[in-house]
């Protein structure tokens, strides 16, 4: 196991003791460490170097809880915003069904109070995209969100979180999603980071029996991201389909620890998770598949399949399935590699030069994930952004 | 088409390779010209393949001896991506299947790198549809291949066509294909003897590795080399590779045993 980084400034040691106690405070609970299992492989240090405060454009970064930022967000027809007495009920359904109201990024989430922006989704809501872009200011930027779809809706919903230009923040996602029978939503979180930013991106959904889940995200450039997507199927007998590519090069950490759960027969879960890994970056994924006994005929599938592009780098992965019921196909693999020699080769052959073949191969390798995003997704250049062009 | 003054295109001197320090090649001799085609047979396992990764720089193969001029140019300092762009083709004895990879992105990145360095423009999408498309012709190949990965899910007679669409779109000046014709039915091998037969011209020359006659009833050599044991042993007319089809490679045994006494020999004689 390699060693955490040694705070080695004296001075930066009192600034992370004080960062250390200012997350805690907050979050009303220390910071997870790596002697539990959840986040045995990640090193939080990263979160550390980030300034306290709330991120905000005044010149003092305050604990001030801010204005609601959704005021001037437009809604296609079929999506309504709830506020008030109604949005504080339904708030929090998915993070309490899943037990994931106390994991520590939800609980420091929900520390900094955003406002949360709470979206019923009655018939065909289309196409919705949310720029979640963090306002000017060091610091914690925190977005709450939660999307209902009543029985039947569909909606195709982009996030695209982004730190503010030059500001060293952390960004803190909170995504509860709730399908009711037969609705359909295509989830897609385009997170682009920056080496001095990080991003807690919690993703905690409830499907009933009959509804459809795509759920892609794409993550690369933080210092440290950590994506944890939670799928209830609640009564089984829906369709759960996960998308997962992230990339990390540098000294970058990014780590996604994804659960599914079955509490009802007939599911179906189709996962593929994908990382690239270049320089000294260290990727983490760990599958987490549970099939209790109520959870016959399940049919689920888990593949994650990784790019090694350094020797520095490094990559953990590891399916986690709890199967008690018998009747269940429950397929998993995962595999680790690099470029394919014989593929670059072929490439160069016929001139096209060693770094043009690398990208086209690690291109191919991406689009795999990348073509799960909703459509509005191609607008940011994702391709680019994550093989490192201008 | 022999012509003595023909320009020397490919002249491959005592060139000797070898992978993971085992020797391959041990000293292969040839020369060609503009305007002709070379025939190279020889049994499995003689360095056929060899000879052709080495020309087209493949990294697992070392050179250990000898010398390759491209056109004068010392080929053996440049890159694979050079030696493609000057005009050097390989077609792939096993083409590799690249998923995700777009067969007609692939198509157009490599033909914009071959005409960047003849100095012509780079064709846009549109333009190089048009161009794909006529050359398509030249292999009777469906344009529904064009909008799947690289070779992947492809029949082993669609890779060689593929092979030979590439060579097409390059127009390269020394063509070497390695055994282009196995795994092909006749109609196949109708089509890429065809493709072949049209893209020759007095300025290129190709190069065909082979096992079979069939393949030179269709494309008639100017030469035919012997190769074994990672040298060319015998060299002669297009009735050398009748003779073999007759008469088999079972002199080649009796003939590298002399040679292997002979190099016994050697040292003895130069004590
Ligand atoms: N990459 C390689 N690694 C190890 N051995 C090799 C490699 N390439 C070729 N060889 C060996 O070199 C010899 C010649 O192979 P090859 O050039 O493929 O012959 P041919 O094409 O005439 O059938 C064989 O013994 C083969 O096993
Ligand atoms: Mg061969």
């Amino acid at each position: 196991m390699v060693a955490a980084p040694v705070t080695s400034a004296a001075a930066a040691a009192p600034a992370a003791a004080d960062a250390s106690a200012w997350l805690a405070e907050l979050a009303g609970a220390l910071l997870p460490s790596r002697r539990q299992e959840d986040w045995r492989f990640t090193d939080l240090s990263p979160l550390l170097a980030i300034p306290t405060g709330i991120a905000a454009p005044s010149a003092e970064p305050s604990v001030a809880v801010p204005a609601d930022p959704w005021t001037g967000l437009s809604l296609p027809a079929g999506v309504e915003r709830l506020t008030g007495a109604d949005a504080e009920r339904l708030l929090g359904t998915a993070l309490t069904a899943t037990g994931a109201a106390d994991h520590w990024p939800v609980r420091l989430n929900a520390g900094a109070a955003p406002a949360p922006l709470v979206l019923r989704v009655r018939r065909d809501g289309g196409s919705l995209e949310l720029p979640l872009a963090a306002p000017a200011g060091d610091g914690l930027a925190a977005w709450r969100l939660l999307v209902l779809l009543e029985p039947g809706a569909r909606l195709e919903l982009l996030q695209v979180p982004s730190a503010a230009p030059g500001q060293r923040q952390l960004l803190s996602l909170v995504t509860e999603v709730v399908l009711a029978e037969d609705a359909r939503l295509s989830l897609g979180c385009l997170a682009l980071g920056r080496d001095d930013c990080c991003l807690l991106n919690h993703l905690v959904v409830r499907q009933a029996p009959g509804s459809e889940l795509l759920a892609a995200t794409v993550s690369a450039g933080w210092s440290l991201a950590r994506h944890e997507p939670r799928v209830l199927q609640e009564r089984g007998a829906a369709s759960t389909r996960l998308r997962g590519l992230q990339r990390v090069e540098g000294h970058q950490l990014a780590d996604t620890h994804s659960c599914v759960r079955f509490e009802g027969p007939e599911g179906e879960l189709d996962q593929l998770h994908k990382a690239v890994a270049g320089g000294a970056g260290r990727s983490v994924f760990n599958g987490a598949v549970q099939v209790p006994r109520a959870a016959q005929r399940t049919n689920a599938a888990q593949m994650s399949r990784n790019l090694l592009l350094s020797d520095r780098a490094r990559i953990d992965t590891k399916p986690e399935l709890e199967i008690v019921a018998d009747d269940v196909k429950c397929a998993h693999g995962a595999t680790v590699s690099q470029l394919q020699s014989e593929e670059l080769f072929y490439l160069r052959s016929r001139g096209i030069d060693a770094a043009a073949a690398a990208r086209l191969l690690q291109r191919a390798f991406c689009e795999d994930v990348l073509r799960f995003l909703p459509a509005a997704a191609r607008r940011h250049d994702p391709i680019s952004a994550l093989l490192g062009d201008a | 088409m022999i012509r003595p003054d023909a320009p020397v295109l490919l002249e491959i001197r005592d060139l000797q390779a070898a992978v993971d320090d085992q020797p391959i090649l041990k000293g292969v001799n040839l020369t060609i010209r503009a305007g002709e085609i070379h025939a190279v047979m020889g049994r499995n396992g003689s360095g056929k393949s060899t000879l052709s990764k080495v020309l087209a720089g493949h990294p697992a193969y070392a050179v250990t001896g000898g010398s390759v001029l491209y056109r004068g140019e010392n080929l053996l300092e440049l890159d694979p991506e050079q030696r493609a762009r000057i005009g050097l083709f390989l077609g792939f004895q096993y083409p590799v299947e690249i998923p995700g990879v777009s067969n007609l992105e692939f198509l157009r990145v490599a033909t914009n790198a071959r005409r960047a360095e003849r100095g012509e423009e780079e064709l846009d999408t549109f333009a190089f549809e048009d161009l794909v498309r006529e050359r398509l012709a030249v292999v009777q190949m469906d344009p529904a291949f064009l909008e799947r990965s690289v070779n992947e899910g492809f029949s082993g007679g669609e890779k060689k066509r593929n092979e030979i669409l590439q060579m097409a779109l390059l127009e390269p000046v020394v063509a070497i294909l390695d055994e282009t014709d196995s795994g092909l039915d006749i109609d196949a091998l109708r089509i890429v003897a065809g493709g072949v037969n049209q893209l020759a011209s007095p300025d290129n020359a190709t190069l065909l590795i082979t096992h079979y006659q069939r393949l030179l009833d269709l494309i008639t050599p100017d030469h035919v080399h012997v190769m074994a044991a990672g040298r060319i042993l015998r060299s002669g007319g297009k009735e050398l590779a009748l003779e073999l089809e007759r008469s088999g490679y079972d002199w080649v045994d009796q003939e590298l045993a002399r040679l292997g006494a002979d190099a016994e020999r050697q040292p003895a004689e130069v004590a």
